[in-house]
């Protein structure tokens, strides 16, 4: 039996398993399924990790090699090339890998699987099927850890960032990017990539528009067509731009993977297509903990280490006392507020700041958020600049001022 | 004035260079966004990072970077000068790949062991 079995070594599970062990807990079990640690960060051959973290500006595998030489000095078991199978509420977990199928067990489960990539499928884009649609993030592990050359005159839908970093990485070596094109009027990537990926090379990026046809020749991607759109995303008859081209990459959206947390019996969110949390980042079963991208789509790697901490924390306490709250406060969100992480927090407990992080779904200018209990009263706000929903927002709620017989508190926001 | 999008950290801080005042900076949240700001006016320049081919590793490629940020506008020509290069595992994180790439005093280096 261990003491905590997590699911995952990427930036997740590696910061998890770190703080557990750290923290003095024994029989630690790190499992993954590729046949090294790291994770998605090993194709982030790009910098722009670690600021928070460690204060200098790391590459995705170096931000990794952190985390692996030191979870390597210690007794921490990692398990490479090992599928969980299934995994039940009573914390079983069932694992196939070349030794064959087998039934451990754990006090605590940290699960740390991230995400993957939303498809052509998802958004049903219309058009030939031919070869060359990538997902940006597939295209960019064939690049960067396989190290094939993926197209050579390409279009990108979608401006997330793994779409912007792609677009500078197939400049860098030697494709043309014609365009990157966004069905918002704003982008859900980071701006400073939209700068240093887009603006640094001259590539246009088209708000507005969408992909409206992919045309292949001899089965390989030839041409897109692309059309601007109006506000409710119908496409406007006329605006049709044709772009010559072998590639279409996809970057539209990443999806927390949790096949796994739903054989658990776990509760998913689905706005945030991730389990329901604590503010401790428990999930509706006992016991069972998440944190990374598995929980919400993360815009920075150090934000997916801290919070395994958080999760980590929290599990070496279960292992080792009695839970002991009393009640359950609802963390509720209004519009433009998309959804918030955690949505539950257990009271008493003896933080007196509980860190809550949320997106939009539109863009605001100057604006107060505010967090108001279960009869209106505003316990606290928070002045923005702007508020993105490229950027998760981070508020410190203090639950010290919600009182004994409040049930829920809600965020929103006032705009000036 | 010169509006710029700060790109030294995440924050991404909407700064303002005069270049009538001595390139003065405002709009910036820290120190990185004045000397981001200045430098970016003066002389652009940015971390490459690329890959090369490796043999007889896990993968076949070992991602790299400059060891300093490069002139911007030798971006293209140093990715295109490392196409060419293989090296052999093992290779150990921050070990020097190209020595002084297109004679810009930088060197190329390994991100990660392989």
């Amino acid at each position: 039996m261990y003491d905590l079995i997590v699911i995952g070594a990427g930036p997740a599970g590696l910061s998890a398993a770190l703080t557990a062990c750290e923290k003095g807990l024994k029989k630690i079990l790190v499992i993954e399924r590729d046949k090294e640690m790291g994770g998605i960060l090993n194709q982030c051959i790009h910098n722009g990790f670690g600021l928070h973290l460690f204060k200098e500006e790391l590459t995705g595998p170096e931000f990794a090699g952190r985390f692996i030489e030191k979870i390597k000095e210690t007794d921490v078991e990692i398990m490479l090339d090992t599928m969980v199978m299934d995994l039940d509420e009573n914390k079983n977990v069932y694992i196939l890998n070349t030794r064959g199928y087998q039934k451990i067990a754990a006090k605590a489960i940290i699960l740390a699987m991230g995400c993957r990539e939303r498809t052509r499928g998802a958004i049903a884009t219309p058009g030939d099927r031919g070869s060359g649609v990538y997902t940006a993030g597939a295209a960019q592990r064939y690049m960067n850890m396989n190290g094939y050359s993926v197209g050579s005159k390409v279009v990108i839908l979608g401006s997330g960032d793994i779409g912007l970093i792609m677009a500078r990485r197939m400049t860098l070596e030697g494709a043309k990017v014609l365009a990157c094109v966004e069905i918002n009027s704003y982008s859900s990537g980071l701006r400073r990539n939209i700068k240093q990926c887009l603006e640094d090379f001259d590539i246009p990026l088209y708000y507005s528009h969408t992909i409206t046809d992919i045309k292949c020749t001899n089965n390989r991607v030839s041409k897109v067509i692309i059309s601007r759109v109006d506000e409710k995303y119908n496409v406007i008859e006329g605006s049709e731009i044709e772009i010559p081209c072998d590639t279409v990459l996809l970057s539209i959206g990443l999806i927390p993977e949790n096949e796994l947390s739903k054989a658990a019996g776990i509760i998913i969110d689905e706005r945030t297509k991730g389990p329901v949390v604590f503010e401790n980042m428990e999930t509706s079963v006992e016991g069972i903990f998440c944190c990374g991208n598995v929980v919400q789509v993360h815009d920075l790697a150090d934000n997916v280490a801290l919070e395994a901490k958080k999760a980590a924390l929290a599990a070496c306490k279960y292992v080792s006392e009695e839970s002991s709250f009393e009640r359950i406060i609802e963390v509720k969100a209004n519009k433009p507020i998309s959804y918030t992480v955690p949505q539950k927090i257990h009271l008493p407990i003896e933080e007196k700041l509980i860190d809550v992080s949320f997106r939009t779904n539109r863009v605001l200018g100057n604006c107060v958020i505010k967090v108001a209990d279960s009869g209106g009263n505003v316990i606290s706000r928070y002045k923005r600049e702007y508020v993105i929903p490229g950027e998760l927002e981070k508020i410190k709620v203090p639950v010290s001022l919600i009182r004994n017989e409040q049930n829920n508190i809600t965020i929103f926001i006032e705009e000036d | 004035m010169i509006e710029l999008i700060c790109i030294g950290c995440p924050k991404g801080c909407k700064l303002l260079v005069d270049e009538n005042n001595n390139y003065s900076v405002t709009g910036h949240s820290c120190q990185i966004g004045v000397e981001y700001g200045r430098s970016k006016i003066l002389n652009p320049t940015r971390v490459l990072t690329t890959i090369v081919r490796i043999e007889n590793a896990i993968h076949n490629s070992l991602p790299v970077k400059s060891s300093k940020p490069l002139p911007k506008d030798k971006l293209i020509e140093a990715a295109k000068a490392l196409k060419n290069v293989v090296v052999k595992a093992p290779v150990k994180t921050n070990e020097i790949i190209v020595k002084n790439i297109l004679d810009t005093g930088i060197d190329i280096i390994a991100t990660r062991d392989m």
